[in-house]
């Protein structure tokens, strides 16, 4: 692996993470449209709903970061990319929006017709943002986004055959993700019949999803030879064949109720297929541009590296509390009592509490930190004095908003 | 300026009759995400200053306050989140020989952005969903990652706006971008320090206005307990803080503004010759000779750009007309700016004022009517004082290297494009106004 190749490593991480976890997201909304509307099917939307509610926002960002890291280590195939493929991603950037609008518009409907309404806008657009995403992929896969300024087709450059092959797969193995976790989130609330119908999901998804990838095939090799042709030999097939086995194990996985490791195995064969894509363009990126010749500059590409690093650092540890917290139950909306802390008290109680007037002495120090900062603000010519002028009215801030806003000192009756 | 010559772009140059549509929808989505970085920068600190006062004191009230802002806090980032998207997604779709050219100046900012971002969302989720499930002072704790995070994404983006005003990190070798320095374009960049304190400011402002309005509009409506005044208080205290602190701040962008861009600067005023003692016009219009109808301040701009009343001050004529930005869409915004910054300063000082005698709030209704209409203008002079740094850089994308034109896509469905997504955003708008109505009238001690 050459210093140009690795930003590339990082997008293909980031890609495969977000087919996994954001596709599961997704999967979970395609379900809620085909819930129907009984008794039955509200319990599958509200499930679906609760479940996913904490690390959906998380889950997104990877897609961000896919993103920045291709503009900013290879400028010109971003470039290219997103003005031939506007159409596509533009689809699948108002999927995103209205998918983010209506997930936080369902806490606030009560009304189970508003709810519904909600629930559709949100599961079309779970399969609208999947599909706009893959059928984008499918572009570049075969061919379609030559090297420039919107030179491609703006419309046959993501609706052709490879492009919607892939759409396809990808809204059904973000089913089939979605529905394995489903039932493995079932089992752990104690809901026995919600796991049987999520179990039945993920089957069904996931045969529908298999005989997608298989039907695929034959497409790639008529409308993406050189695909093909990578995925056809060397260690493209064998991605290829560690994909289609992977995929068989999970389904196995499923129909013996190992939900946990079934996702596993679901997420291998999702690693698997990103990595045999890449695997089978190499070294080109897109038509005449291989890696290297699309990849920014040595300190670019180091300061990506550099930054990426800095960002696991604080990324990593943040994770793994989240999805510890999340697979505990930490975070669950479901009934449970909440433990340890007692509920506070209503606030009418307290109303007649006079607080008692002990505050620090602020207002001083707080308008001799407004008036020696203003002066020297205003008069400064940039450097130290400036700075120090700025740090005195945030200080000012600080202080008179301690000195305004601040309660009295520890009340008698703290808990 | 960092380069006397623009650069050569990385893509031939096309043909885009849409130009400004396509300008027009990179704006409209901005102005609709801004308002929002303003609730992630801003607001965070609010709740946790309120958490914080409950542990301090051990007054529910506070508990209860804290609690039920961290859900409005939550929805808010959803759609901050969203919104940020698409600006991303915009930046390929709309400008990609502007990215294909410089992405690998100034991409890293966005990169470092998304860790940012990353770990906003991840605590977010734990601070918002975890409430009585961890020990108080933890869940405190997992609050301030979503506080700073909102603060370094922000700064981030702001770095590539600073950059896009003053670039630098990098030499042009025949046209071309060579020896790109990404630290010290970013962050080694002399114009990104008063662009990034003029917005924190200003998401003070436009949040706490904004929340304190809330609360303003209940009173006037007979909500008026002791939960309704802190919640008004806390918000009130930190925007009546920074509105005049802002006009200070102001003055010295106004001067970095007139050293590093002084055709701008002319287009503030709509200065169209260079003049010794230039005067200030309010309001009025710009004819392309001068200012007409406006009440004119003599030296006033002088006086501001330089602090000498004598000073000289560039005119829109140091430059060819194809090189100046238009002068009445930047003068427009920047006297809304001023303006509407002015009226909330004024109001800020008069609040401090009163509190500084009485130690309370005030009771008169008019009061509380003006503190409605303050959220309004701080909105007003956020997207005017935005509209002003990006219309007055025009024709430029990365002043003095790039020109908009050359940047633009070659893809057509502009027009379509900017349809669709206002739309989207009109119904967005109605939900977000449905949804924290929603939210503000739930019962006080709402379920978990």
């Amino acid at each position: 692996m050459t210093l140009s190749e690795a930003p590339l490593i990082l997008i293909l991480l980031g890609l495969g993470a977000f087919a996994v976890l954001g596709g599961a997201d997704f999967g979970a909304g395609f379900w809620q449209l085909l819930s129907g509307g009984s008794d039955d099917g509200r319990a599958l939307r509200d499930h679906a709903h609760r479940a996913m509610g904490p690390v959906w926002e998380a889950n997104n960002v990877w897609l961000i970061f896919v993103l920045v890291v291709c503009w900013t280590a290879y400028p010109t195939a971003f470039a290219s990319i997103f003005s031939t493929l506007a159409a596509a991603l533009f689809l699948a950037a108002i999927g995103l929006i209205l998918r983010g609008t209506t997930y936080v518009l369902r806490s606030g409907a009560e009304r189970s017709r508003t709810r519904r309404g909600i629930d559709l806008a949100f599961a079309t657009s779970s399969i609208l943002t999947p599909f706009a995403l893959g059928a984008a992929v499918g572009g570049i896969a075969s061919g379609r986004v030559p090297v420039g300024n919107a030179q491609g087709d703006l419309v046959t450059s993501w609706l052709n055959p490879t492009s919607i092959a892939i759409g396809v797969i990808a809204v059904a193995s973000g089913a089939y993700l979605a529905a394995v976790y489903l039932a493995g989130d079932a089992v752990r609330i104690g809901s026995p019949g919600l796991a049987r119908a999520f179990r039945a999901r993920a089957l069904g998804a996931g045969l529908v999803a298999g005989a997608a990838a298989f039907a695929a095939l034959p497409v790639l090799r008529w409308d993406a030879r050189p695909v093909w042709d990578g995925l056809t030999s060397g260690w493209g097939l064998v991605a290829l064949a560690a994909s289609a086995v992977a995929g068989v194990v999970a389904l196995a996985l499923v129909a013996r109720s190992r939900f946990e490791a079934s996702r596993v195995s679901a997420a291998l064969a999702v690693a698997c297929v990103v990595a045999g894509w890449a695997i089978a363009q190499r070294p080109e990126l897109l038509p005449g541009l291989t890696v290297d010749e699309a990849a920014a500059g040595r300190s670019t590409l180091i300061a990506v590296l550099v930054g990426t690093a800095i960002g696991a650092l604080v990324l990593v540890p943040s994770l793994a509390l989240l999805f510890g917290l999340f697979l505990h139950g930490t975070l669950d909306e479901h009934g449970t009592q909440p433990s340890a802390v007692p509920r506070p008290a209503p606030t009418q109680a307290a109303e007649a509490a006079p607080a008692p007037q002990r505050r620090p002495p602020l207002v001083a120090p707080a308008l001799a930190c407004l008036v020696v900062g203003t002066a020297l603000t205003l008069l400064a010519d940039g450097g130290w004095a400036l700075a120090l002028g700025l740090v005195l009215l945030f200080a000012f801030i600080v202080l008179a908003f301690g000195a305004i806003a601040l309660p009295a000192g520890p009340a008698s009756s703290r808990s | 300026m960092t380069a006397a010559a623009p650069a050569v772009p990385a893509f031939p140059p096309v043909d885009q009759a849409y130009l400004f549509q396509a300008r027009q929808l990179q704006a409209l989505s901005f102005i609709v995400h801004i308002p929002l970085v303003c609730f992630a920068i801003a607001f965070p600190t609010l709740v946790l200053f309120a958490e914080w006062a409950s542990l301090r004191t051990g007054d529910p009230l506070y508990r209860t306050l804290a609690r039920r802002w961290s859900k409005v806090l939550l929805v808010l980032f959803a759609v901050g989140a969203v919104t940020g998207t698409i600006l991303s997604f915009e930046l390929g779709m709309l400008w990609p020989n502007f990215m294909a050219t410089f992405g690998s100046v100034f991409g890293l900012a966005f990169a470092l952005e998304g860790f940012a971002f990353f770990a906003e969302a991840i605590f977010i989720a734990i601070y918002v969903y975890s409430w009585d499930r961890i020990p108080p002072r933890l869940h405190l704790l997992a609050g301030i990652p979503v506080a700073a995070a909102g603060v370094v994404g922000s700064t981030m983006v702001i770095a590539v706006n600073a950059w896009m005003n003053h670039p630098g990190g990098f030499e042009l070798r025949a046209g071309h971008v060579v020896d790109v320095r990404p630290w010290s374009a970013l962050f080694g960049n002399s114009y990104l320090w008063h662009e990034v304190v003029h917005m924190y400011l200003a998401a003070y402002m436009v949040a706490g206005f904004a929340v304190a309005g809330v609360y303003a509009w209940g009173r006037l409506r007979g909500r008026w307990g002791r939960y309704e005044r802190t919640a008004l208080l806390i918000p009130l205290a930190a925007a009546a803080l920074a509105a005049p602190v802002q006009v200070v701040v102001g003055d010295w962008a106004g001067r970095v503004v007139a050293h590093d861009q002084p055709v701008k600067l002319a287009a503030f005023e709509g200065l169209a010759r260079t003049t010794r003692g230039a005067p200030i016009h309010v309001l009025g219009w710009y004819d392309g000779e001068g200012v007409e109808y406006g009440i004119r301040i003599p030296r006033l701009l002088s006086l501001l750009a330089h602090h000498d009343p004598n000073a000289t001050v560039t005119g829109l004529d140091a430059v060819p007309p194809a090189d100046r930005p238009p002068v009445n869409v930047t003068r427009v915004s920047f006297q809304t700016m001023v303006g509407c910054g002015t009226l909330l300063a004024l109001f800020g000082l008069g609040f401090l004022a009163y509190w500084l005698r009485r130690r309370r709030l005030p009771e008169s209704r008019w009061f509380y009517r003006g503190l409605l209409v303050t959220g309004p203008l701080a909105f007003a002079a956020l997207v005017g004082g935005w509209v002003t740094t990006e219309v007055g850089r025009q024709p430029w994308i990365a002043y003095g290297v790039m020109r908009t034109s050359q940047a633009v896509t070659g893809a057509g469905g502009i027009p379509v494009g900017y349809t669709v997504l206002a739309l989207v955003y009109l119904g967005l708008a109605v939900a977000v106004v449905w949804i924290v109505r929603r939210l503000a009238r739930a019962p006080l001690e709402a379920p978990a």
